[in-house]
């Protein structure tokens, strides 16, 4: 594990015994698939720091992919809770509830491969993938960037969310798809059930935190950072810049629905709530208060934003909008780096000194190619 | 109240327990005078699953949004739910237990509202819930009810298609309010042609699927001329009211929702439609929304639903002025704040009926129960947790009230399934 150093290890091996000791040990079912749903938007945070943080491309539209994992997800789980026997008060039996309130009297083409797990899996990364793959052609290609390009993913949003509204027939309208009941037959409402979901979806961040430090570490993660800091640089030494934003773009949207499959997964439905231009904004804000260039520091930003949003909301149902708004600034003003500039200032630093020294035995060249990589460690 | 209730929600289910088997104590000791509240049944006989209720409390949950764009909508239920629970309270609560509230904003977000419902069911134990306005929101708190065994008491006139062990409807479902409405605009106006329109979602959708169905199969020679729908938030109504203009139906039927009626009847007004000689019905404006419209771009609408602020009656006569004197003299009592405010008392009277906090007694009890009270006058639940409830018809006036002008001879069976309207 080349990619990784002394103190990468550290922390992901601190954050998966949070996750997957500490948590579930502490706290009840309920609040360990609340803490489940926020760790959903931790994958779209991971995504956000390759993206934004490193090769510096604000996307306000992650909402997008975000939500149709979670509906490809629930497309498959509302037609094994439709089976005929469920729905005989129907007109039609066998087809979604809403569908047969909008008079559709046969199931939608577009519906029809869902009833399938296996085409359902492949096609909740990859639906996404490829209206990223679609956005990132049509802008990246023409040099569209930066605030044109947030505009225009805001801009998709929106009309994503009036196109799932508008076609309530054929997608649940404004209530969403709702009462999701079984996975495969296994009932995924009772508290058990939640707690292995919960699990899975720990398991996933985990790997998923893998492979986006596999990609930072790799030589694309060093041209997305030189992209984000002197993209004609990059572009004169002969690299396709579009191309590389193309991908981590797509990364980005791939991540952020397998978040949106497990959020469908542990909440049990999914609305157009999740995919329109607010959500997006809220998720942007999840990576900022973690800090945008630290994959941990945007999943503990995903996590304390919306705990503090669940908390405050208890506690003060009156003026708990106020309290999240004065979090935000705060956060803005005092930490512009987020939780991992607070890391970084003072705690980052007594790491180092506490930490043995790294005996460089590799020759300078190397050093300098891998910096901080020690041969105990190098494999 | 809800600080302490959330920080140490594991400390309060284990100091629940300890309660409860300190209140099973006095019923084994064959009614030892010592126990709390000497008025009601021990608590281990009324509360056998682990409810919130104590020897001299039992508590309930209150889940609207008061925060979002549907807070200008839901704070009147809440308002009245307040008051129906204080009013309980002041005569004895229920059962001899004072009512507690635990209140949750949903925040107009749909899974905030889940996330809540499901807080108030397995960490609070809510006795009962009383909660949701749109369709959206109860679809989404619907499984949570339903898996933790929960009561929610909801308060819309909403699109039916629907009935739940764990839910008591108490606002009107489609046919109730539409139906009567349609059939006296024909009778007393001689309408024939009628033009629907909605905002874009599944309740004016669906009851303007029964309308037209009730307008083309029940009401002689009368035909729907025109149908559309607008997404929410929706502000330019100009061409439609073009459209409406050339083709002069007799009746606009209009079911469109929250902040466009302002745009709406604004702009029907800038193009000349007199509403006192163009008839228009609607289903969706009740007093609340005629705050945003302005009384005098509005006045001549007729409104179809089951309550009207004005509504002379004995019990309305206490009701108006009890809930000025608690909100302000300035608040206005529209249909769906009405119908939230009977909530509490219909769980008060089932509880009463079951001797039982029990939620399966509850939803067992709950039919054929009869509320006299009722500002909109006599309710009485039917089999199929709806209320059974008398039609009106208002006429707007320029001061954002209506004249009560027709009102159903007997009340109207709840039909959240009509035969031949699907």
């Amino acid at each position: 594990m080349t990619f990784l150093n002394r103190k990468d290890i550290a922390a992901i091996a601190i954050l998966a015994v949070l996750l997957l000791a500490v948590l579930p040990l502490c706290l009840d079912p309920f609040r360990l698939n609340l803490v489940g749903k926020y760790l959903t938007y931790g994958f779209v945070a991971l995504g956000l720091v390759l993206c934004w943080g490193d090769a510096g491309i604000l996307s306000l539209g992650q909402g997008i992919f975000f939500g149709l994992g979670g509906y490809c997800m629930a497309m498959y789980l509302k037609l094994e809770a439709s089976s005929p026997e469920a729905t005989k008060i129907q007109s039609t039996p066998g087809i979604p509830d809403f569908m047969d309130w909008n008079q559709i009297t046969s199931l939608p083409l577009f519906w029809r491969p869902f009833h399938s797990l296996a085409f359902t899996i492949v096609a909740v990364p990859l639906v996404p993938v490829l209206l990223a793959l679609i956005i990132g052609l049509a802008m990246f290609k023409r040099r569209v960037g930066g605030t044109y390009f947030a505009i225009i993913t805001q801009a998709v949003a929106a009309i994503l969310t009036i196109l799932i509204i508008g076609q309530q027939g054929y997608t649940g309208g404004v209530n969403g798809i709702t009462d999701l009941r079984t996975l495969n037959g296994w009932d995924i409402r009772p508290d058990h059930a939640k707690i292995v979901l919960y699990f899975i979806n720990g398991g996933l961040l985990i790997v998923c935190v893998l492979l986006a430090q596999f990609v930072r570490r790799s030589k694309l993660g060093r041209i997305l950072v030189a992209m984000r800091d002197k993209e004609d640089r990059v572009r004169f030494s002969g690299y396709d810049v579009a191309n590389f934003k193309i991908f981590v773009f797509c990364l980005a949207a791939g991540l952020a629905a397998i978040g949106g499959a497990m959020f469908t997964l542990q909440v049990g439905f999914m609305s157009p709530s999740f995919v329109g231009i607010v959500p997006s904004i809220e998720m942007v804000i999840f990576c900022a208060v973690g800090g945008r260039t630290s994959i941990f520091g945007a999943i503990y930003g995903a996590l304390t934003v919306n705990w503090a949003r669940t908390t405050f909301s208890e506690g003060l149902p009156q003026l708990w909008l106020f309290a999240m708004g004065s979090l935000f600034i705060l956060v803005v003003v005092v930490f512009p780096d987020g939780l991992a500039g607070i890391y970084r200032r003072y705690l980052d630093p007594l790491v180092d000194r506490m930490l043995p020294p790294v005996r460089r035995r590799i020759p300078v060249a190397a050093v300098a190619e891998t910096p901080q990589v020690s041969p105990t460690f190098a494999e | 109240m809800s600080d302490n209730e959330i920080n140490t929600a594991a400390v309060s289910a284990t100091r629940r327990r300890v309660l409860q088997g300190m209140a099973a104590l006095p019923a084994a000791a064959a009614m030892l005078p010592a126990r709390g509240n000497a008025a009601g049944p021990a608590t281990a006989t009324v509360n056998t699953t682990g409810l919130a209720v104590t020897d001299d409390t039992v508590t309930v949950g209150i889940l609207h949004s008061i925060s979002g764009t549907m807070a200008i909508s839901e704070t009147g239920s809440v308002e009245a739910e307040k008051l129906a629970i204080s009013q309980i309270n002041e005569a004895g609560g229920v059962l001899g237990r004072q009512i507690k509230v635990i209140q949750e904003d949903g925040a107009s977000d749909w899974p905030t509202f889940a996330e809540k419902a499901k807080k108030l069911l397995v960490s609070d134990k809510c006795a009962a819930v009383f909660g949701c306005w749109t369709s959206a929101s109860r679809k989404a708190v619907l499984p949570v009810f339903e898996q933790y065994n929960g009561m929610l008491y909801y308060p819309t006139f909403y699109e039916g298609l629907e009935q739940s062990k764990n839910v008591i409807y108490t606002g009107q479902e489609a046919t109730q309010q539409i139906l009567a409405g349609l059939d006296w605009v024909n009778r007393t106006k001689g309408s024939k042609t009628f033009y629907l329109l909605g905002s874009d979602y599944i309740w004016p959708r669906t009851s303007n699927k029964i309308a037209r169905k009730h307008i083309e199969n029940h009401l002689t020679g009368c035909k729907v001329v025109g149908e559309d729908y607008f997404p929410l938030g929706h502000t330019q109504f100009n061409s439609v009211i073009n459209k409406m203009k050339l083709v002069k139906p007799d009746v606009i039927y209009a079911i469109i929702v929250g902040g466009s009626n302002v745009a709406f009847y604004k702009q029907l007004k800038a193009a000349g439609v007199d509403l006192n000689k163009q008839t228009l019905l609607t289903i969706s404006v009740t007093e609340d929304e005629i705050l945003g419209i302005g009384g005098e771009n509005i006045a001549g609408a007729f409104a179809c639903m089951k309550y009207f602020q004005s509504l002379d009656n004995p019990n309305n006569k206490v009701f108006v002025p009890a809930f000025k004197k608690m909100w302000g003299e300035k608040s206005v009592i529209g249909d769906v704040t009405q119908a939230a405010y009977l909530g509490p008392y219909l769980w008060k009277l089932t509880v009463e009926k079951a001797g039982s906090f029990d939620i399966d007694k509850i939803a067992a009890a709950s039919p054929g129960i009869e509320f006299k009270g009722a500002p909109e006058g006599y309710v009485r639940i039917h089999e199929n947790h709806h209320l059974w409830s008398k039609t009106r018809v208002g006429k707007a006036r320029t001061d954002g009230q209506y004249d009560v002008i027709y009102e159903t001879g007997d009340l109207v069976e709840p039909n959240p399934f009509p035969k031949g309207y699907q």
